[in-house]
């Protein structure tokens, strides 16, 4: 049997003709469509996909894209950015996380400024790096500030099972784990109590496919049936947003609405079983604060309580500050995390805000849908 | 500007630029300075000058280490402005409590490749710290070469020319951050770090019209397009899959989030030259790296800018890059 070779995985999912018969595809069903369709790509991956590969210059007038508040940086209200801050500052603490989150600017300035100002803050690519950098430092108390959405949650649950198990005592967590489906119905509903004019009506959902393969694609079974708006999970890869693309026109054309997977090749109905388990054991479900998008119930998840030893905000409860913080007045994160915006409809969009100097979280993270526009699309 | 000093000002990228232009270049202002070339050319044209200082994590990598590094830089420096490296200084700072085997390990690399550019370490300086203050060692070098081809320069490119890549791009930056702490991914996969002398002078040899060279270290390719759009106010339009990328790099870039493209790299190249040139560049090119390539062509289409056009018929910018370079969340 032939090796799998690492570019298995993207080469042919990247091919030029493959992606330009798609786009034919997509043209010829769009004709049939009876009125104009907005899809809502809910990842920020998929947001990144789309204006890196140039999808939408591919695609029909007729088919347009909402970007949607699924990227984990963009979304941390300010005064949790806040807590990160806080927590490095504290003298014999070091303050873990995960790539972009060191950018964020809160009310004091960034984990990049706080780093700069002598914190100990680290990145890490697997939280499971935790365990060696709190064996390495015995003195010191290290917090993983833990964020992402069903996809890096099990990487958070794993790490908490193993420092239960080998007894480390010196890693505490500050959780801000989200869930989609929550946030999606969130969103339904608000766009249709502002969708009288068409333009920011969700129609569809390209559903993110890598928290499906921890999920399943059953959290969007609810999506077609009660709310009339099909769904199609959908692979990161060009080609794999062009065919989930044709798939939700196909469903229009055909007055059909269903939940259908594109990524098979990795998603299925129920997910990944253990790893729910795993999350299930630690996390409870819990109300989160959105930016942009307020308090959405049960759309976070917190740590049980029989595990509250190891949770950074009960044990710094005394310093974590809990006002919610407004946005600058003039950044449109808010409504650009809701979809009823686009990134260039921002007045500072391009000129006070830049990825050099952000005001806004959508145009810190790479997935973010301010820095995709900025970085691939700000001219063409 | 920030108030402090921040890691994404040393990127090779947007907020270096800012930091040189706004600090350095106010203050240090004169003609020479501000053509912002690879080594500054002084005394008539007749010689190039250049300094690079070096630290690197981890100091021994696949490939190199910071002594091999600490040479090439220079040396490449002034091998971009067609100059052949003659004299360097060499210049190091110690933390205390450094291994001396470590440090002999070093000086031995220096010296082997300062052999093969032809160049000697006619001065240098040593300073060490109290433990923790620096982070192991630094090594600056400052190198003068004589020049062998005349009138290389960033801001000359012309519509119709076209620009080659002296071998596949990323391979450095791919492999210092798979072997930093917290990534540690098992790759065996090598850095490109080499003395570029040689092969300028085989350009030279063959008597092609170089019109601009410029090694593509931090900030990578991006950089470098970059900064030649904007020298020459041309438009530089790239073809996306003539760009060469190892299978190993582009799999680090995959799970990374990173472009290939904005990765560092130490001993790779871009070279422009008329359209009628661009075969027999690309043929002494191939004498030493089979992956080198004509990427690129200079256009007027969007002035200063460098666009990227795919194989499915879109087009993007492809902007310096910025920011510190951090791996993707999911």
């Amino acid at each position: 049997m032939a090796e799998l070779e690492l570019k298995n995985l993207y080469d042919d999912f990247r091919d030029g003709a493959t992606i330009q018969a798609y786009a034919k595809l997509i043209a010829q069903d769009a004709k049939k469509l009876k009125k104009p369709i907005n899809i809502m790509e809910v990842c920020g991956g998929h947001t990144h996909t789309i204006m890196k590969f140039g999808l939408p210059q591919l695609l029909p007038e007729n088919v347009n894209f909402i970007h949607g508040p699924g990227c984990p940086v963009c979304i941390m209200p300010k005064e949790r950015i806040d807590h990160a801050y806080v927590l490095a500052m504290q003298k014999d603490v070091i303050l873990v996380t995960l790539g972009d989150m060191i950018k964020v600017p809160g009310s004091n300035g960034s984990l990049q400024d706080a780093r700069s100002k002598g914190a100990d803050v680290r990145f890490v690519y697997s939280p499971m790096e935790c365990i060696k950098i709190a064996q390495e430092h015995p003195s010191k108390t290290i917090i993983f500030f833990a964020i992402g959405f069903e996809t890096t949650t099990p990487m958070t649950a794993v790490l908490i099972e193993q420092v239960i198990k080998l007894k480390i005592p010196n890693i505490l967590f500050h959780i801000n784990h989200v869930t989609v489906p929550e946030v999606m119905a969130e969103l339904v509903a608000s766009h249709n109590e502002e969708g009288d004019i068409h333009d920011h009506e969700i129609d569809a959902f390209l559903g993110p496919s890598h928290v499906s393969v921890i999920s399943g694609s059953k959290i969007y079974d609810v999506f077609p049936k009660e709310y009339g708006k099909p769904v199609v999970v959908t692979g990161f890869e060009p080609v794999d947003a062009m065919q989930g693309i044709a798939m939700i026109v196909k469903q229009f054309v055909e007055e059909r609405c269903a939940l259908e997977i594109q990524y098979k090749r990795v998603v299925n109905h129920k997910g990944n079983l253990k790893a729910q388990n795993l999350i299930n054991t630690y996390f409870e479900k819990s109300l989160f604060r959105w930016r942009g998008l307020g308090d959405v119930a049960e759309s976070g998840l917190k740590l049980r309580a029989e595990f509250s030893a190891y949770d950074a905000e009960i044990k710094y409860d005394a310093i974590l500050p809990k006002e919610e913080i407004e946005d600058h007045k003039l950044c449109i994160c808010g409504d650009i995390l809701r979809g009823m915006a686009k990134p260039q409809e921002c007045t500072i969009f391009g000129t006070a805000c830049k990825p050099t100097s952000p005001i806004g979280s959508c145009m810190v993270s790479s997935e973010g849908a301010c820095a995709a526009y900025y970085k691939y699309g700000n001219l063409i | 500007m920030t108030k402090t000093v921040t890691l994404a000002h040393g990127n090779g990228g947007e907020e270096n630029n800012e930091l040189i232009k706004k600090v350095f270049y106010k203050h240090f202002k004169n003609e020479i300075l501000e053509k912002s070339e690879d080594s500054a050319v002084i005394e008539g044209g007749r010689l190039a000058f250049s300094t690079d200082s070096f630290t690197v994590t981890p100091l021994f990598f696949s490939g190199g280490d910071i002594g091999k590094l600490a040479v090439c830089g220079t040396c490449n420096d002034l091998a971009m402005m067609g100059a052949k490296p003659k004299y360097l200084t060499c210049s190091v700072i110690i933390e205390e409590g450094f291994a001396m085997k470590d440090l002999e390990k070093i000086v031995q690399s220096m010296k082997k490749e300062l052999d093969i550019n032809g160049a000697m370490v006619v001065s240098g300086d040593t300073k060490v710290m109290p433990k923790g203050t620096i982070d192991k060692i630094i090594i600056n070098t400052t190198g003068i070469g004589e020049i062998e081809h005349k009138g290389i320069s960033a801001s000359q490119l012309k519509e119709g020319m076209s620009i080659l890549v002296s071998r596949d791009v990323g391979s450095h930056g791919a492999t210092i951050f798979s072997a930093r702490e917290g990534i540690e991914l098992q790759s065996n996969l090598q850095t490109d770090c080499a003395s570029l002398y040689p092969q300028i002078k085989a350009l030279i040899d063959a008597n092609i019209n170089i019109v601009a060279l410029r090694d593509a270290t931090r900030g990578g390719v991006s950089a470098v397009l970059n900064e030649w759009s904007k020298a020459s106010n041309v438009c530089i339009e790239v073809e996306e899959a003539t760009i060469p990328v190892q299978e190993k790099v582009q799999g680090i870039c995959e799970m990374l989030g990173f472009e290939a493209l904005d990765l560092a790299n130490e001993g790779t190249y871009l070279l422009c030259v008329p359209k009628e040139d661009e075969l027999k560049a690309l043929e002494v090119l191939h004498q030493t790296h089979k992956t080198s390539a004509i990427i690129a062509t200079v256009t007027q289409q969007y002035e200063g800018k460098v666009i990227l056009k795919s194989s499915w018929g879109t087009k993007r910018f492809l902007d310096l890059p910025t920011g510190e370079l951090l791996p993707r969340i999911c």
